[in-house]
């Protein structure tokens, strides 16, 4: 049986578990004399068997999804002859896989040889077994947890706390699939650059002034060439976060303010959807406005003031993602200032305060937590932008903080590393993890400081 | 010393929809019906109203009120919820500017200058016109960066140890130094209900105004604090001029209480009335 249908099934099933233990409750509240006696309502003891019929048989399901391929796979192998099994791993893999995509029928028989076809018969058999008693053993396990639910409702059954506990522990598991979920990249990010890292030198990677992996084509080049320096890279990527939020802070926040404060309700109820759209405008279109419109310009501009201006550059790139994150910065910073209570306005402009005055010394201060939070995740975003610093900063890392010139950036390096072919086990492309790292550590860094100095502000004024 | 309580019905039969509902407090001489006590008018007024209508869009919050509130007098309003006191006590230092919907008409004058004159500084009004809010209202600063804030503003201080001192003198006379004066630098939220009402009483009277408008200033407090309150107004108005709105017959009764504007068109401000005063 389909896991779609197994899964209808199981949902039919709880609702009928639903329907009941809330029959229960009123038969057991009638044998007692009156829904009152009992310690919480129908419907809690109709959730409570719900939850019983639904929740075990789904765990069991989703176990089962997770191992069935696998098991298979270890049968259906085991049946095969001893030189088959003896291949090397991957050429297994593309034997068995030959197997499978036969036998689900997305290929033909022709290019598979006597034992292959009979392996298939074999596969189909496991899947279809395997297929029936899934769905059995699901429906099985749903009618005994409502079986043992409805047995248990009696007055003194504190179903509705039960109910309550059960959400709680659903909530938790959720967040903590999250966590768990973050933990994995970042480990398996570790793992691959320590690998990499066991090719080239930390000291080399975290110290080296010069990046230029292309040069590493063999391995055997690699060590000697010694181009994996970050340096580069990270002064790439501040310079140009910087110049973005250079643009950024100032021009968003004070159009927050104006927002906020001064506009008329007309203008606000225009200019923020407006706003919200160009937040929503692809980063590729906004490097293609870079690359296109405001790199040229600036080297223009930049000759005619007797400056050498690379064609592409930082200035360029970080223009516009600053102008990218404008709509982040405001729309954010628009939020915690209006989240300050009027009582403040009110007390501020009640002693003679003028307008810029009280924003000065009392809305932006009382702001200020949320709005250096605000600040710190549209840096994030700064560094992890992409798009933009491919198409309008270029490739060419090198070490300057001059921003008419042309550098690049961590991400846009993980990126070129990892495009097009590459094995999986040379150091240029396991480089891409190392930065990955790398770029993982510097967001985590700034997150500590924002929530330093967010709490080290609160201490003062709370 | 004068002392005034307002009442005035502002729910009337026909709920909020009528045009009667407001705070509608006339001269004597054009509504025979109502008992009025008191008298409205003094010589040399500080404040004058003079047939205010205030709206809220087109909704009528007040109703042609005119009103003088004289020199270092405490002028105390009272009214059942929703009648226009709040309204109307910030129309006398233009609050209601803020709200965009709000549209005053008639005259207010200070002194004898019209506050709602075209050229009028809103900053300088308000800085003569202090306001104490109906919800203690301090700044997330310190104690004493709450209290200099006006004095800084307005550079009433030339130096630290001006400022020092007048942050000392409001406090001392919003009596709460004593309980404050070893934790200046804590904040100004950490402090009980009835301290941070009279850290905001401390905080309006720093920038020395002529006159203090109080919104219910003791709406939230306990009995003591409220006692407090009380005697902290009464001496206040040695110095300045008070008009406050409260829900307390006594606070209303501060001085000698002659003088009640009463419309007992409804049972409640009938029984405001008749039941404790005279
Ligand atoms: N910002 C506002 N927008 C619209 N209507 C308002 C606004 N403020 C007050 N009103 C209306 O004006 C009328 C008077 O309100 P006001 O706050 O002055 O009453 P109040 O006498 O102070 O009442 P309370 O004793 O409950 O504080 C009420 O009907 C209220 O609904
Ligand atoms: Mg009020």
């Amino acid at each position: 049986m389909q896991t779609s249908t197994v899964f209808l099934v199981l949902v039919a099933l709880s609702f009928v578990g639903f329907l009941v233990g809330r029959k229960r409750s009123h038969a057991v509240a009638a044998g007692v004399g009156g829904m009152h006696l009992l310690h919480s309502l129908p419907k809690h003891y109709g959730y409570m068997a719900a939850l019983w019929a639904g929740l075990p048989a789904l765990l069991l399901l989703v176990l089962w999804m997770a191992f069935e391929a696998r098991v298979v796979h270890n049968l259906v192998v085991a049946e095969l002859p001893a030189q088959v099994q003896q291949l090397h791993h991957s050429e297994l893999g593309l034997y068995y896989n030959q197997i499978v995509s036969y036998a689900t029928g997305s290929s033909d028989a022709t290019l598979l040889d006597e034992n292959q076809l009979s392996a298939a018969e074999h596969y189909r058999e496991l899947m279809s077994n395997s297929g029936l008693m899934k769905a059995l053993l699901v429906c099985l396990v749903a009618i005994i947890g409502a079986l043992l639910a409805v047995q248990r409702v009696s007055p003194a059954l504190r179903a509705r706390n039960h109910v309550e506990n059960i959400f709680k522990w659903i909530l938790f598991t959720c967040s903590f699939i999250a966590v768990l979920t973050t933990l994995g990249i970042v480990l398996s990010v570790l793992f691959e650059a320590l690998r990499f890292f066991q090719s080239i030198p930390v000291t080399d990677f975290l110290f080296g002034l010069q990046w230029s992996p292309q040069m590493a084509i063999r391995i055997d080049q690699v060590a000697a060439s010694g181009s994996f320096g970050f340096v580069p890279l990270l002064v790439g990527t501040l310079l140009i976060s910087m110049v973005a939020m250079v643009i950024a802070v100032p021009v968003g926040l004070m159009s927050a303010i104006y927002l906020s404060e001064y506009a008329s309700r007309q203008f606000r109820a225009v200019t923020k959807p407006l706003l919200e759209i160009l937040a929503g405008v692809p980063t590729v279109v906004y490097g293609f406005f870079a690359a296109l419109t405001v790199a040229p310009f600036i080297r223009e501009l930049g000759e005619s003031m007797g400056l050498t201006v690379a064609s592409e550059s930082a200035l360029a790139a970080g223009l516009v993602m600053g102008i990218m994150i404008i709509p982040f910065v405001l729309s954010l910073s628009d939020d915690i200032i209006n989240a300050v209570p009027d009582s403040m306005r009110e007390a501020s402009l009640g002693m003679g305060a003028t307008m810029s005055e009280t924003i000065r010394k009392v809305l932006l201060p009382a702001a200020l937590p949320g709005i250096v939070g605000g600040i710190l995740l549209a840096v994030s975003r700064a560094i992890g932008e992409t798009m933009i610093v491919v198409m309008a900063a270029g490739l060419s890392a090198k070490l300057t903080a001059n921003p008419l010139e042309a550098v690049t950036t961590i991400t846009v390096q993980i990126v070129t590393l990892l495009v097009g072919d590459q094995e999986f086990d040379s150091p240029k492309t396991l480089a891409a993890f190392a930065l990955g790292l790398v770029l993982f550590f510097v967001t985590l860094l700034l997150n500590i400081v924002a929530l330093y100095v967010v709490r080290k502000y609160r201490e003062q004024y709370e | 010393m004068n002392s005034i309580a307002v009442t005035a019905d502002g729910i009337g039969e026909a709920g909020a929809s009528s045009p009667e509902a407001g705070l509608d407090i006339h001269d004597h001489s054009d509504v025979k019906d109502y008992e009025t006590v008191g008298e409205p008018f003094v010589e040399d007024p500080k404040m004058s109203a003079r047939n205010v209508n205030v709206y809220y869009a087109d909704k009528q919050a007040i109703m042609d009120v005119s009103l003088d509130i004289g020199k270092n007098e405490v002028i105390a309003m009272i009214g059942p919820s929703g009648c226009g006191k709040s309204t109307f006590l910030r129309t006398l230092n233009r609050m209601n500017d803020i709200i965009p919907i709000c549209r005053v008409e008639g005259n207010i004058n200070l002194e004898d200058q019209d506050i709602y004159r075209g050229d009028q500084d809103t900053v300088l009004l308000r800085a003569r016109v202090g306001m104490v809010f109906q919800k203690p209202n301090p700044f997330p600063k310190s104690i004493y960066e709450n209290v200099a804030y006006g004095p800084r503003i307005h550079g009433l201080a030339h130096s630290k140890a001006e400022l020092d001192e007048i942050v000392e003198k409001s406090l001392r006379r919003a009596s709460l130094f004593d309980e404050v004066k070893d934790a200046l630098d804590k904040p100004g939220t950490g402090l009980s209900g009835g301290q941070q009402q009279r850290l905001c009483i401390a905080r309006a009277i720093a920038v020395s105004p002529e006159v203090i408008l109080m919104d219910e200033p003791c709406s939230a407090l306990d009995p003591i604090a409220t006692a407090r309150i009380e005697e902290l107004i009464d001496e206040l108005k040695e110095r300045y001029t008070i008009a406050i709105v409260t829900h307390s017959m006594q606070q209303a009764e501060v001085g000698d209480t002659k003088e009640v504007f009463t419309m007992p068109k409804h049972e409640l401000t009938e029984n405001y009335i008749t039941g404790r005063f005279g």
